[in-house]
């Protein structure tokens, strides 16, 4: 314990100030590093109006950070049912509204600002499975593992109706993470992999639409439709390919200034970073990511409670989760799912929400010392 | 473990999360290195051929269309130029429904139904990401009126060009030739390359014939374009080469005294300096404007045009082919000469009429017609003067049709005159072996003695008789005839192949020429001439030679009368002549179809005309022609 205090002191000497505002260094830098690498890219593939409405943003997201790190893990652990149901509740409202509006709904129109609950949701769902399982040992019980799929499925299944399979099967991944980290059985695991694909049949016949059975095909054989469902992807590996080692240089992609490369501020954005910057520039931005992730579960090792340790592992896992989907969509490698690039895609809502996730790492970091005293 | 035992133990859960965050640390580290290969692949390994995709997508080549070449007279007046003119144009494949757009446009731009026609003919001759015409020539208000609509109409544009445009229009559509939109058939012909941008090419006459020199070559332009196909700078650029100049012989001037000579009548007037073989004039009368068939004539136009009793789509001059009548009797003079038939000093006694020996048949002199007194005897320099049948049946008879026709053949009947236009053609000068193998029937003593007058089955080009009036000219020289001058821009005119090399060096010997043209100069000049009427008060000397062709034949005792049968059976008249006498700049020949009396009255003033104009105008020395030609 001496030593742990002393090693305590250290940071609080080195890091003072960062450390009362409960902030962590290197999730911060890596954060900014990354945001610095968003703004210029969105610069090169959006103009000066977007760079400067994502620094907005971007700020926005800081601050909603910078708060929830202020809140200590048992609050939130406390918050967690509320938030859940309010959650629930808010996208319950979101589809009712939807089938009244006989389309599809993701915004809940407040008035004076349009909320996305299905964003909400990519924080409320890890925290509430983090708070089941927090006070129940560990490994988990098969009951406990059913009440937390039931939990995950809940908010799953309504945000599927929107539809929005895409944020579905992430807020899916986030809950899974815990039950993972939690000590979800190996063989259950196993058994679920096999349930999925045998799931994928009936998803694919009876819930999935028409355009995406397409773009699951398309991935397959994008050659097959180039001026269609193929064209973003052949596009974007036509990008990302011709930037070679270097990168054509910024400002200088023929594929993202001649706008051949569809939706090149947002999802497609990583085609513009490896069309510019090339190799190099890829894996400097993996490397972020790396490092990023890296920090989160050391930062979820270190945490001194079940509660924050699941959920600081989930929220760096599922934040890798955005990462690899993105890229391996953006590369080819995956079908076309609309998910961005986290923190260097262009746009507002993803932004906030997974800055607030990082407060929330934040927090579980800086807080060991309350709980442990 | 016993459920009751079953209680948190932190120790074994820091542990549990050590294994289960490790395991996860190592998949993302794995997911991680996928995506890191995944980009080394698609970056290092398949670099080149992404690379290459992408300059695909930008790069594009736009060819660029050569200005046309000019064509001026000899005085360097403009005969065919180019004017800018703005055309709509849609490409079908870039629009969803055509006729709905073509309806929305015709609420701002005039579109007939005639252009609905035309544009859905061409539809289907055009690829689908092609232009294809909808209107051309807009009007200024028009252009204004669609540039402010674009917007409106995606896949319609509005492109301004060089087009095609001939200031004479009818009066030297017969000598230029015109040009027209590339079809289907000339496409697959052409070097696609350098006709990519042109969209126009020489249909007939000299457009036709020097497609190749007016054309010139086309340019390109690499230019970067963004994926709505918006040009967003040019990276390389060749400049088109235009194409090069025609300096004709033709002298518009000279071509205006002939036409207005002919007046309302159908026929050619061909006039041919001599020396050169270039072609000074080459009227076929009626003509028709050319400049609608440069755009796409309409239908109704078009109709009117080919069912005109006229004909003006008829180029006589280079397809009209005529029985040559009397006009090849000079020709036929030196022929017999030649060929030993006749001499210069003999003499023949002509009663009116000839007679096959062994044969009842008489064959009719022409004063018999006219109710005038037999010639009587007669060399054969009178007998040309006269324009005596009986003297050229007896030449005839005595030539034979073998050594008749292969005389004929060396002044060019029968054959090409080698004019630089591509529609010339034959006509028919008769032999044995052609009647037996177009006929399937011996050749008859008979028939040589109608072609021994110009008649039978020979038939003749204006243009064959206008080459031999020059040979006769120039003492004997055959020439290919020439519309070119020279070729290149107005100020570095290269000169092209001119005066031409001789065909035929020499048709006669320098003593038969001059009693033949001596025969000709009686013609016009004797007091007893058949065309002296028509000459009277020239100031210059000049030789000539009638001709009056049956269109069609008539009973060995039929009488002819002009007034009281059908116009389209009556005579053609025909002249040819050379000026001045001794050393003569000008040879003509002139065809009247269809007229009341003969060549006499009616050709041969046509050709006094265009001799009077052409020779008073080089009487003020060069006047003209040194003259700097006129820049627009």
């Amino acid at each position: 314990m001496t030593e742990y205090s002393s090693r305590m002191h250290t940071h609080r000497e080195r890091y003072g100030l960062l450390w009362r505002f409960h902030l962590d260094w290197a999730l911060l830098m890596g954060l900014l590093a990354l945001m610095s690498v968003a703004l210029l890219v969105v610069y090169s593939a959006g103009g000066q109006d977007y760079m400067v409405q994502q620094s907005m943003r971007f700020a926005l997201g800081i601050a909603a950070m910078i708060v929830i790190a202020q809140v200590p893990p048992r609050l939130l652990k406390l918050w967690a049912p509320a938030l859940y149901v309010i959650g629930i509740i808010m996208l319950v409202i979101v589809d009712v509204v939807g089938v009244i509006g006989k389309g599809a709904q993701r915004w809940l129109d407040l008035g004076f600002i349009r909320f996305q609950p299905s964003e909400l949701m990519k924080i409320a769902v890890p925290m509430l499975l983090a708070w089941y399982f927090a006070d129940r040992p560990l490994p988990p019980r098969l009951t406990h593992i059913a009440i937390a799929g039931g939990l995950i499925l809940l908010p799953v299944g309504l945000i599927a109706l929107q539809p929005d399979l895409g944020t579905a099967l992430l807020i899916a991944a986030s809950g899974f993470m815990v039950l993972w980290l939690a000590g979800l059985p190996w063989q259950l695991l196993l058994a679920g992999g096999i349930g999925v694909a045998g799931l994928a049949p009936l998803l694919w016949y009876f819930y999935m639409l028409d355009y995406q059975r397409q773009r699951v095909l398309t991935f397959l054989d994008p050659e097959s439709d180039p001026l269609g469902a193929g064209y973003h992807i052949i596009q974007s590996k036509i990008a990302i390919g011709s930037g070679g080692l270097y990168g054509k240089g910024y400002f200088q992609g023929t594929q993202s200034q001649l706008e051949f490369v569809p939706e090149r501020h947002t999802d497609f954005i990583f085609a513009v970073i490896g069309e510019e910057f090339g190799l190099l520039g890829g894996l400097v931005l993996l490397a972020l990511f790396a490092f990023i992730i890296i920090r989160g579960l050391y930062i979820a090792n270190q945490a001194q409670d079940t509660f924050s340790r699941l959920l600081a592992g989930a929220l760096a896992l599922t934040f890798f989760v955005y990462v690899f989907v993105n890229m391996g969509m953006v590369s080819g490698i995956l079908p076309v799912v609309g998910v961005p690039l986290p923190l260097v895609s262009y746009g507002g809502t993803a932004a906030v929400t997974l800055l607030a996730g990082f407060g929330v790492l934040m927090s579980v970091h800086t807080h060991r010392r309350l709980l442990t005293s | 473990m016993n459920r009751r035992m079953r209680m948190k133990d932190p120790v074994a859960e820091t542990s549990l999360f050590f294994v289960r965050a490790t395991i996860a640390a190592g998949v993302v580290g794995l997911l991680t290195l996928v995506l890191a290969t995944r980009l080394f692949y698609l970056q290092i390994v398949e670099h080149h051929q992404y690379r290459t995709l992408a300059d695909r997508n930008r790069i594009s080549v736009q060819p660029i269309a050569p200005t046309r070449g000019l064509i001026y007279d000899r005085n360097g007046v403009l005969l065919a130029e180019n004017r800018s003119s703005f055309a709509l144009e849609m490409i079908p494949a870039k629009v969803t429904d055509i006729a709905a757009t073509l309806d929305q446009l015709a609420s701002i731009v005039t579109i007939t139904d005639d252009d609905r026609e035309r544009f859905a003919a061409e539809r289907k001759q055009h690829r689908r990401d092609q232009p294809v015409p909808i209107r051309s020539r807009l009007s200024d208000r028009e252009v204004a009126v669609f540039a402010s609509n674009q917007h409106r109409f995606p896949g319609v544009t509005l492109t301004g060009r060089l087009i095609r445009y001939y200031p004479f229009g009818p009066q030297l559509v017969h000598a230029l030739g015109y040009v027209g939109r590339i079809n289907d058939k000339e496409w697959e012909k052409l070097d696609q390359n350098n006709y990519a941008a042109t969209q126009h090419i020489g249909k007939l006459g000299l457009e036709k014939h020097y497609e190749d020199v007016l054309h010139g070559a086309a340019g390109f332009q690499e230019v970067e374009t963004d994926v709505h196909d918006r040009v967003v700078r040019v990276l390389n650029r060749v400049p088109p080469i235009p194409g090069r100049d025609l300096h004709l012989h033709l002298d518009s001037g000279l071509q205006m005294a002939a036409l207005s000579a002919l007046g309302d009548q159908r026929g050619v007037v061909i006039a041919v300096d001599p020396n050169t073989g270039g072609v000074l004039a080459l009227v076929s009368a009626p003509g028709y404007d050319p400049n609608p068939f440069v755009t796409g004539i309409d239908r109704l136009s078009y109709q009117g045009l080919l069912e005109s009793p006229d004909v003006p789509l008829y180029n006589r001059a280079l397809l009209g082919v005529y029985p040559p009548g009397s006009t090849v009797k000079p020709v036929l003079a030196l022929a017999g000469l030649n060929t030993g038939a006749t001499t210069i000093e003999r003499k023949i006694f002509d009663p009116g009429w000839f007679k096959l020996p062994g044969d009842d048949r008489r064959y009719r002199d022409w004063v018999l017609n006219k109710g005038l007194p037999a010639h009587g005897w007669l060399d054969v320099r009178f007998a040309i003067s006269q324009s005596c049948d009986t003297y050229f049946y007896d030449l005839a008879n005595r030539m034979g049709i073998d050594k008749l026709s292969e005389q004929m053949q060396r002044f060019g009947f029968g054959q090409l005159t080698g004019i630089d236009v591509d529609e010339e053609v034959r006509g028919l000068l008769p032999t044995r072996e052609w009647k037996r193998r177009a006929r399937k029937d011996a050749w008859y003593p008979g028939e040589t003695i109608s072609v021994g007058i110009g008649q039978g089955y020979w038939s003749a080009t204006s243009l064959q008789l206008v080459n031999a009036a020059a040979t006769l000219a120039n003492g004997g020289v055959r020439r290919e005839l020439r519309m070119v001058d020279s070729i290149g821009s107005l100020d570095n005119a290269q000169k092209v192949s001119a005066p031409l090399a001789a065909v035929q060096p020499e048709v006669a010997s320098p003593a038969y020429l001059e009693v033949v043209r001596g025969g000709m100069r009686d013609v016009v000049m004797a007091s007893n001439g058949t065309a002296r009427k028509a000459f009277v008060g020239v100031n210059y000397d000049a030789a000539g030679k009638t001709g009056t062709a049956q269109v069609t034949s008539y009973g060995q005792n039929e009488k002819y009368d002009a007034t009281k049968i059908d116009e389209r059976f009556r005579d053609n008249a025909l002249f040819i002549g050379f000026a001045p006498f001794d050393k003569p700049q000008i040879a003509v020949a002139v065809l009247v179809e269809n007229v009341i009396g003969g060549g006499a009255s009616n050709a041969a003033p046509i050709a006094r005309r265009v001799m009077d104009h052409y020779l008073a105008q080089s009487r003020e020395p060069n006047a003209k022609r040194d003259q700097e030609p006129a820049h627009d």
